[in-house]
């Protein structure tokens, strides 16, 4: 008889949570991790000073986040999803066919950096030097070959005489994308037979760009930035990959490299001088403004200039926020729902 | 036959010799101290592991206050004077948190300094007095002595996490935040007190106000719909194949097929979840409801498994006795089989949903790793789980998280040892042996 009615009251459960699903008072954001910590701060900060519910936050990686975004219009969709990278022409594609009208918001800039332990010298990197450390294949004499370098003085002679050895986000990463990206095609441009090749054939050109060695001197950490950090103190002679955030919090025990010559520091991102950043962005399907309670108030409070200035509670979180006039002009269109085209 | 033995093997004398059996008995010396050092290896690492565990974790227990003299300016709280919760409940109170860390320290100008200053107490410092407030609205236009929370760095401070002697760009803690902490601890208005919003809170970006509560809640609503989905299935599976099934080509197949799904790896039934209960009967995402059809599916196997293998050990002599009576075979074991062999079955549920509680991946896919602060309140609002809880900390930039980590898998090792250790005295109180 017990097991009767603990049956009975399961498939009760499933007949109420089938009608539960068809309303939603609860906004829900999906997409990057890199934004994870910015859109969870806002929600928290939303919910504590609204009269909403505080939003879910989802960290399923930009691409993720995408396709979830994109799948369609109704409360098993979520409302809002963020991105360590601009939209894609195909994802705003897929996006249009479901008959959704996004709007987008510009949050502000992270920085990409190459971190050691403070046990060590401070390194002094140029793009080129990041691509010939890195790539699967480098230019040797007008002909590429597979990466011959086994130390960072082989490289350059200014260099330390240490072992290449390089943690980094694995390829699902946006981190990684945007880095190789920034740092890996910056470089390759550098090379007068990778740039003709450039010319004539982007493809392969992104192919030798995008192609990071696989010998053992970049080693995939996985996505959890503060086991690379760990790694770092245990292990001075590595340089580790991640976003400035991690950096800024762990300031005691790693050092940023300079890149081009330039420390990344909070204000050389912000400025634009620190070359490996990247634009940081939250999407919204206008669809659901009004539909779902609170979408239109969530998007006020995250370009309040409380929020996301830099006087804002995100730059404590690691933001680098958008420069003056961008920042109102973002918000300007953020709270009139503009809808995106491309 | 005896012959054939005979001419086939010659007869062998044992060796008796001295030399041979002191081989033997080092043989077995050496035998017996690979299986001490084998025990000897695994219960260090696991020493290692939990020494680690607690000591970076302990300190999470306890957290940072700090006395402020705040005056509750009347004009800026009440303004009308007829104390309406609903005029307090709105009130920022953090401005009035921030003017007496100013008093305190009047000789700090400049936006920048005071913007740091202000650092040195949470964010929660908010919550803190309106709660003081609308418990004491007569206190409104004197000035309270008020214990408000540290901010995270403050609190590692305080806990021995920062490095005084180290560089000040080597360090969390600004020179300046140093001497104002020095000057406020000479004053006894620095405290480490039992840290009650770990167990009572939801998460939160701010590490000094991240609770487990409402993880501890969702892992229980989760446990709640496993259980009652997976045992009842599966002690009817278990006793339709033992006790009433033919032995026939289809009951292996099945067999096979139960001992197979016990190994499969959960993110498989994460993905399955995902398509059928998600997407097909459109579920609810990040719900325990989900979550908790999704890991029944998983422990289903185990229980099955383990209650049949309770069931074959009741001996048979106890049906042929209860049918020998006249019992029918319903009967049989219902009155008998089944509660001889209860002790069994819920040992295995027990192990089985320990499992369940230790699982993140299989929620992955349905939602469930999400930062959600609302403590859930039914099997449909959104909710985490513990792992998940630890998951999420040990992947976040602010530094106190670490220990919140390790406290949040101290909680969670406590709750497994719990269940584990029902499960073992079930065992010794109950079961029988034959």
């Amino acid at each position: 008889m017990i097991k009767h009615s603990l049956v009975v009251a399961a498939l009760a459960g499933l007949a109420l949570s089938a009608t539960a699903a068809s309303a939603r008072d609860q906004i829900r954001i999906v997409g990057s991790s890199t934004v994870f910590p910015f859109s969870t701060a806002v929600a928290e900060q939303f919910g504590k000073t609204s009269d909403f519910k505080t939003p879910v936050v989802e960290s399923t990686g930009s691409g993720g986040g995408m396709k979830l975004f994109c799948s369609g219009i109704g409360v098993e969709h979520p409302d809002i999803t963020n991105a360590s990278r601009r939209i894609k022409a195909s994802e705003f594609e897929k996006c249009g066919k479901a008959g959704i009208t996004i709007t987008e918001v510009k949050i502000g800039f992270d920085g990409i950096v190459l971190a050691n332990s403070k046990a060590n010298e401070q390194l002094s990197l140029t793009k080129q030097q990041i691509f010939k450390a890195l790539a699967k294949k480098v230019p040797v004499d007008g002909k590429l070959v597979d990466n011959p370098y086994k130390m960072w003085s082989e490289i350059d002679p200014s260099l330390p005489s240490k072992k290449i050895e390089v943690l980094g986000p694995p390829p699902t990463s946006g981190t990684r994308d945007a880095f190789v990206e920034l740092a890996m095609e910056g470089g390759a441009k550098t090379f007068e037979s990778l740039a003709d090749l450039r010319k004539s054939d982007k493809k392969a050109f992104k192919a030798v760009a995008h192609g990071i060695r696989e010998d053992g001197a970049y080693v995939e950490a996985g996505e959890n930035d503060n086991l690379i950090i760990q790694k770092l103190q245990a292990n001075p002679n590595a340089l580790g990959i991640f976003g400035f955030s991690f950096l800024d919090q762990n300031a005691d025990k790693i050092q940023g490299s300079k890149v081009e010559g330039v420390e990344p520091t909070f204000e050389n991102i912000a400025d634009g001088q620190y070359g490996v950043s990247r634009s940081l962005y939250f999407y919204v399907k206008k669809e659901h403004v009004g539909v779902v309670p609170g979408i239109a108030e969530f998007v006020a409070e995250f370009t309040d200039e409380g929020t996301w200035s830099e006087d804002g509670y995100l730059v404590d979180k690691g933001l680098i926020p958008l420069p003056d006039a961008d920042r109102k002009a973002m918000g300007a269109s953020a709270n009139g729902m503009a809808p995106l085209s491309m | 036959m005896t012959e054939m033995t005979a001419s086939a093997a010659p007869f062998r004398r044992p060796d008796l010799s001295e030399a041979h059996l002191r081989r033997r008995y080092s043989a077995e010396r050496r035998f017996k101290a690979y299986g001490i050092f084998a025990i000897a290896a695994a219960t260090a690492m696991l020493l290692v592991l939990l020494s680690s565990i607690v000591a970076k974790g302990y300190t999470a227990f306890s957290q940072t206050y700090i006395a402020l003299d705040i005056a509750l300016d009347a004009d800026r709280i009440d303004p009308s004077g007829d104390q309406d919760p609903q005029v307090l409940r709105k009130v920022k109170y953090q401005p009035l948190a921030k003017a007496a860390l100013r008093d305190r320290f009047p000789e700090v100008s400049g936006r920048r300094d005071k913007r740091a200053l202000s650092k040195l107490i949470s964010g929660s410092a908010d919550v803190t007095l309106r709660k003081f407030v609308m418990a004491n609205p007569d206190t409104i236009g004197t000035t309270q002595t008020i214990w408000v929370k540290a901010s995270d760095e403050i609190d590692s401070l305080r806990k021995g996490h920062v490095d005084r002697g180290a560089q000040e760009s080597d360090r969390l803690v600004s020179d300046q935040a140093l001497e104002w902490f020095d000057h406020l601890e000479t004053d006894g208005a620095v405290d480490l007190r039992f840290n009650t919003t770990f167990f009572t809170a939801g998460d939160s970006r701010e590490p000094e106000q991240a609770g487990i509560w409402g993880a501890t809640v969702g892992s229980f609503l989760m446990l709640i719909v496993t259980l009652a989905l997976s045992f009842p299935v599966g002690v009817l599976s278990a006793v339709y194949l033992e006790e009433f099934a033919p032995k026939n080509r289809w009951t292996d197949f099945i067999e096979v097929n139960i001992n197979n799904l016990a190994a499969v790896p959960s993110i498989v039934f994460g993905l399955l979840g995902l398509a059928v209960f998600l997407n097909f009967f459109g579920l609810p995402r990040s719900a325990p409801l989900a979550g908790g059809m999704v890991l029944a599916l998983m422990t289903l196997p185990t229980i099955i498994i383990a209650a049949r293998a309770a069931l074959k050990a009741v001996p048979p002599s106890i049906r042929e006795a209860a049918l020998g009576v006249g019992a029918s075979k319903l009967q049989t074991v219902t009155h008998h089989v089944l509660p001889l062999a209860m002790p069994g079955v819920l040992t295995g549920t027990i192990l089985g949903s320990a499992r369940a509680l230790g699982e993140t991946a299989p929620l992955l896919m349905i939602g469930m790793v999400a930062f959600i602060v609302d403590i859930p309140g039914g099997f449909t609002d959104p909710a985490t789980a513990l792992p998940v809880q630890i998951y999420l900390w040990a992947d976040s930039p602010e530094r106190a998280f670490v220990e919140k980590t390790s406290a949040a898998i101290i909680v969670l090792l406590g709750f497994l040892i719990m269940m584990n250790a029902i499960a073992v005295l079930l065992r010794k109180r109950f079961e029988r042996r034959w």
